[in-house]
C-alpha cells in the first residue's frame, strides 16, 4: 500500500495532535479530578424517599468543611430544599430521580448532570459569585418538561 | 404513460425506497419548521398536537426513516450496477426487506400520530410507549437486515464467480456498511427485544434503565456512521466520476472504511459522559476509542481533495489554487455534495469538542447539540443525499434532469446552505448560553434565558428564520423529485445507463483489506474491551427496576 509524502505528513500530524490532545484531557481528568458528573451508587427508585440521603433532601454540611445538596428530581420539579447555597464554598450535588430520566443544569456553570431512575449521580461544583443562577431540565421528561425549573440562590456565608 | 410500470425490478426496487425516503422528508422537515415557531413562541399548537409528539417524529422521519430508506435505494441500485444484475431470489429476498422495514415504519408512525409514542427517537426509559411501537422498531430494524443480507448474498455470489480478485469498490462498501449496520444494531435489537417489549405489554414489572441506555447508544454511534458511510461513498467513489478523475487510492479508501467498522461502535459512552452507573476509567476508555475515528476521517479529507487537486491540474489548473478554479462548478451534481463537504468541517469539529470528555459538560443536552447534528447528518449527510437524488431518480425513471431543473436545484441547495447556516449558528450559540435542547417554549424568568431571545445570532428568531428558509428549501427539493420522478421529458437511453463510478485501481490494494473475517473479528474483540466490566458492572449492580410511565 503506498501513501504519499504529503499523506504521511498530514496523517502525522493530526495523529500527534490526537496523543497530545488526550494527554491532556486525560491530565485533567485525573489528575486535576475534572471529571463529568457520575457515581457508583445504585438506589430503588421506587424507595427514593426511604433510603438515605434522599430521605433529607437540601444542604447539610459536613464535618470537612464541605457541603452536600441532595436533590430529588419528579416530573416537572426538585425537591432540595430551601435552594439557598454560599459562595467559595465545594458543593456536591446528589441527585436521582423519582420516576422518569430527567438533568439538573445549572445554567452558566459546568453543572450538567443527568437524573437517572436506580441511579445516584454527583457533581462537585464551587459557586465564585453570588446571586441567581437558573436550573433547568434538559432531558426530556413529558408534556411539563419545559416548565422544569427551578433557581438556586448563592449567598455570602 | 405511465413509464414507471415497466421498469425492470431492480429499478423499481430502489425507487420504492427512494418514495418512502422522500415522504418522510416532507412530513420531518414539516415537523422541523413547526418547532422553530414553537420554541420562539410565535405558535400554539391545538390541543391534540403537542411539541414532543412533533419532535418525536421529526427525529424519526429524517434520522431514522429518510437516511435508511435512501441508504437502500443508493446500495440496490449501485450494486446492481457494479456486480451485475439481481438474480430473482436477490430481488425477491430485497423486497421482503423492503415490505418488513415499511411495516415497522408504518406501526412507529401510527402509534407516534395517536399519541401513544410521545418518547422522541431516542425512547429512553423508563417513559413507556405502546408496545408497538417497539414491535414496529423491531420489524424496521430486521427488515434492514433482510435487505442488508440480500446486497450480501448478491455479493458473495460475485466473489465466487470471481476467486481472488477484489469486489469493486461500490461493493466493498456497501458490505462494510451493512456489516458496521448489523453489528450495531444487535444493541438496540437486544434492548427493545428482551428489556422494552417485555416490559412494555407487562410481561415483567421493571427496567434497567442505565442498561437500556447502554444499549441504545452502542447502536446509537454507530448509527451516525450508518448515514456517513453512504456519504462517504458518493465522496470516494461517485464524486470523482461526475470530475472525470479517478479515485486516488483504493487501498486507502478501503482501509478507511475498515477502520470505521472498528472504530465507530465501541464508543457509545461519549453520549453517556454526565450519567452515573459508568466509572469514569470507562467513560474515558471509550472517549480515547471515539478519537480514533479522526485517524480514517483525516485519510477520507486528504484523498477527496487530492482528487480534485489531480483533476484540477490535469485541465490546467495553475498554481497553488488555481486548480480549485477548473473543477465543474456548474454541475450541481457536483457543486451539492463540495459544499456538503465543507459543512463537515465544522461539523467534524464540533463533534471533537462534544466527545471530549469533561467538556462535554458545556453542551450536552443544548442546543449546541442539535446545532452539531443539523451540520453533520442534516447537510453533509442529507445533501449529499439531494446531490445524488439529481441523477439518481433520472437514473431509474429515465427522464432528463433539465437545465431547468439543474437550474431549481442550484436554488435549492443554496437556500439549504443559508438557511442551515442561520439555524446551526443559531443553535451551536444559544447551546453555549445554555438553552436546552428537546424543550418547547418557555419563558424561563430568568435573565439567563431571557438572553436566548436577544442575541444578535444567538436567538431564537434567528433560528426560525434559518428553519422557514430550509422548509422553502425542503419543498423545492420535493417539487424537483417530482418532476423528476413523473414529468420530465423522457430522455435516451444513455441517461438511463448513467450511474457515476470512478475507477479504481486495484493493482496495489492488499487483499487482507477484504478479508472480512478479520476485521470483523477484530471489532468484536474492541467491543469486547471497551464494553464487557462496564456492562456486566451495570447488570450485577442492577437496581430494582423502574416501572412504566407516561408523562406526556
Ligand atoms: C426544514 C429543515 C429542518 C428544520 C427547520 C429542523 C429543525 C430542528 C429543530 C429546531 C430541532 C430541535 C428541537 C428541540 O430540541 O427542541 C431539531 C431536532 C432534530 N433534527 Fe432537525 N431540522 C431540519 C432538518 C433536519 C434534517 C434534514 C435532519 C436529519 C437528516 C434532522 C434531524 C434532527 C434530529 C435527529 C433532531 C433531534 C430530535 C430529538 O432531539 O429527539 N433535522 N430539528
Ligand atoms: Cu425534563
Ligand atoms: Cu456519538
Amino acid at each position: 500500500m503506498h501513501l504519499h509524502k504529503y499523506e504521511k505528513i498530514w496523517l502525522a500530524f493530526g495523529i500527534i495532535s490526537l496523543i497530545v490532545f488526550l494527554s491532556v484531557v486525560g491530565v485533567s481528568a485525573f489528575h486535576q479530578g475534572n471529571t463529568p458528573s457520575g457515581g457508583h451508587m445504585t438506589i430503588d427508585p421506587n424507595k427514593v424517599r426511604e433510603t438515605a440521603p434522599f430521605d433529607q433532601t437540601g444542604l447539610h454540611e459536613r464535618s470537612d468543611g464541605t457541603y452536600e445538596m441532595v436533590i430529588i428530581s419528579q416530573a416537572f420539579g426538585y425537591d432540595a430544599g430551601d435552594w439557598k447555597v454560599p459562595v467559595g464554598k465545594e458543593i456536591t450535588f446528589t441527585l436521582t430521580s423519582e420516576d422518569v430520566t430527567h438533568s439538573f443544569s445549572i445554567v452558566g456553570t459546568n453543572v450538567n448532570m443527568m437524573a437517572i431512575p436506580g441511579q445516584v449521580n454527583h457533581k462537585k461544583h464551587t459557586f465564585k459569585e453570588p446571586g441567581k443562577y437558573l436550573i433547568i431540565c434538559n432531558e426530556y421528561c413529558g408534556s411539563g418538561h419545559h416548565f422544569m425549573s427551578a433557581e438556586i440562590e448563592v449567598v455570602e456565608s | 404513460m405511465n413509464q414507471s410500470m415497466n421498469l425492470p425490478n431492480d429499478r423499481r426496487l430502489p425507487l420504492a425506497n427512494t418514495a418512502v425516503a422522500y415522504a418522510a422528508f416532507l412530513i420531518g422537515t414539516l415537523c422541523g419548521l413547526l418547532q422553530v415557531f414553537i420554541r420562539n413562541d410565535a405558535l400554539t399548537l391545538p390541543g391534540w398536537l403537542d411539541y414532543y409528539q412533533i419532535l418525536t417524529a421529526h427525529g424519526l422521519l429524517l434520522a431514522i426513516v429518510f437516511t435508511t430508506f435512501f441508504i437502500f435505494a443508493f446500495f440496490q441500485a449501485g450494486t446492481s450496477k457494479a456486480l451485475g444484475q439481481f438474480g430473482p431470489r436477490v430481488i425477491l429476498w430485497n423486497w421482503i426487506g423492503f415490505w418488513i422495514t415499511l411495516l415497522g415504519t408504518l406501526l412507529v408512525v401510527v402509534m407516534v400520530v395517536s399519541g401513544q409514542a410521545s418518547v422522541l427517537y431516542t425512547f429512553y426509559a423508563p417513559l413507556q410507549a405502546h408496545g408497538l411501537f417497539y414491535v414496529g422498531l423491531a420489524l424496521f430494524v430486521i427488515g434492514t437486515w433482510v435487505q442488508g443480507f440480500a446486497l450480501i448474498g448478491h455479493y458473495v455470489k460475485w466473489r465466487r464467480a470471481n476467486k481472488g480478485q477484489l469486489s469493486p469498490l461500490f461493493a466493498f462498501m456497501t458490505v462494510a456498511t451493512i456489516i458496521l449496520w448489523v453489528i450495531a444494531c444487535l444493541g438496540v435489537v437486544a434492548t427493545v427485544l428482551f428489556q422494552f417489549i417485555p416490559w412494555a405489554f407487562g410481561w415483567t414489572d421493571g427496567i434497567n434503565v442505565e442498561l437500556s441506555r447502554s444499549l441504545f447508544w452502542y447502536f446509537g454511534h454507530p448509527l451516525v456512521y450508518f448515514w456517513l458511510l453512504p456519504a462517504y461513498m458518493a465522496w470516494y467513489v461517485v464524486v470523482p466520476k461526475l470530475i472525470g478523475g479517478k479515485v486516488f487510492s483504493d487501498s486507502l479508501a478501503r482501509l478507511s472504511f475498515v477502520l470505521f467498522i472498528l472504530f465507530s461502535i465501541p464508543v457509545g459512552f461519549h453520549h453517556q459522559l454526565t450519567e452515573p452507573g459508568i466509572a469514569s476509567f470507562w467513560k474515558f476508555l471509550q472517549t480515547v476509542l471515539t478519537f480514533m475515528v479522526i485517524i480514517p476521517s483525516l485519510m477520507t479529507a486528504f484523498s477527496l481533495f487530492a482528487t480534485f487537486e489531480t483533476r484540477g491540474r490535469q485541465l490546467g489548473g495553475k498554481g497553488l489554487f488555481g486548480w480549485i478554479t477548473k473543477l465543474p462548478w456548474k454541475d450541481v451534481r457536483f457543486t451539492s455534495i463540495l459544499i456538503a463537504m465543507l459543512f463537515f468541517i465544522p461539523g467534524g469539529a464540533g463533534g471533537i469538542i462534544n466527545a471530549s470528555f469533561q467538556m462535554n459538560e458545556l453542551v450536552h443536552n443544548t442546543l449546541w447539540v442539535v446545532g452539531h447534528f443539523h451540520i453533520t447528518v442534516g447537510t453533509p449527510v442529507a445533501m449529499t443525499f439531494f446531490g445524488l437524488t439529481f441523477w439518481f431518480i433520472p437514473y431509474l425513471t429515465g427522464r432528463q434532469f433539465t437545465k431547468n431543473l439543474q437550474r431549481l436545484a442550484f436554488l435549492q441547495i443554496f437556500t439549504w446552505s443559508i438557511g442551515m447556516l442561520l439555524m446551526s449558528t443559531a443553535q451551536h450559540m444559544l447551546g453555549l448560553l445554555g438553552a436546552p435542547r428537546r424543550t418547547a417554549y418557555t419563558g424561563y424568568a430568568h435573565e439567563d434565558a431571557l438572553a436566548w431571545f436577544e442575541g444578535v445570532l444567538s436567538n431564537h428568531v434567528i433560528m426560525a428564520v434559518g428553519g422557514s428558509i430550509l422548509f422553502l428549501s425542503a419543498l423545492l427539493l420535493i417539487y424537483i423529485v417530482i418532476q423528476l420522478w413523473w414529468f420530465a421529458p423522457v430522455s435516451d437511453q444513455e441517461s438511463k445507463m448513467t450511474f457515476p463510478m470512478a475507477e479504481s485501481d486495484v493493482s496495489g490494494t492488499p487483499a487482507l483489506l477484504e478479508n472480512w473475517k478479520v476485521w470483523i473479528g477484530i471489532a468484536f474483540v474492541l467491543i469486547a474491551l471497551a464494553y464487557t466490566i462496564p456492562l456486566s458492572e451495570i447488570i450485577q449492580h442492577a437496581p430494582p427496576g423502574s416501572g412504566r410511565f407516561q408523562t406526556w
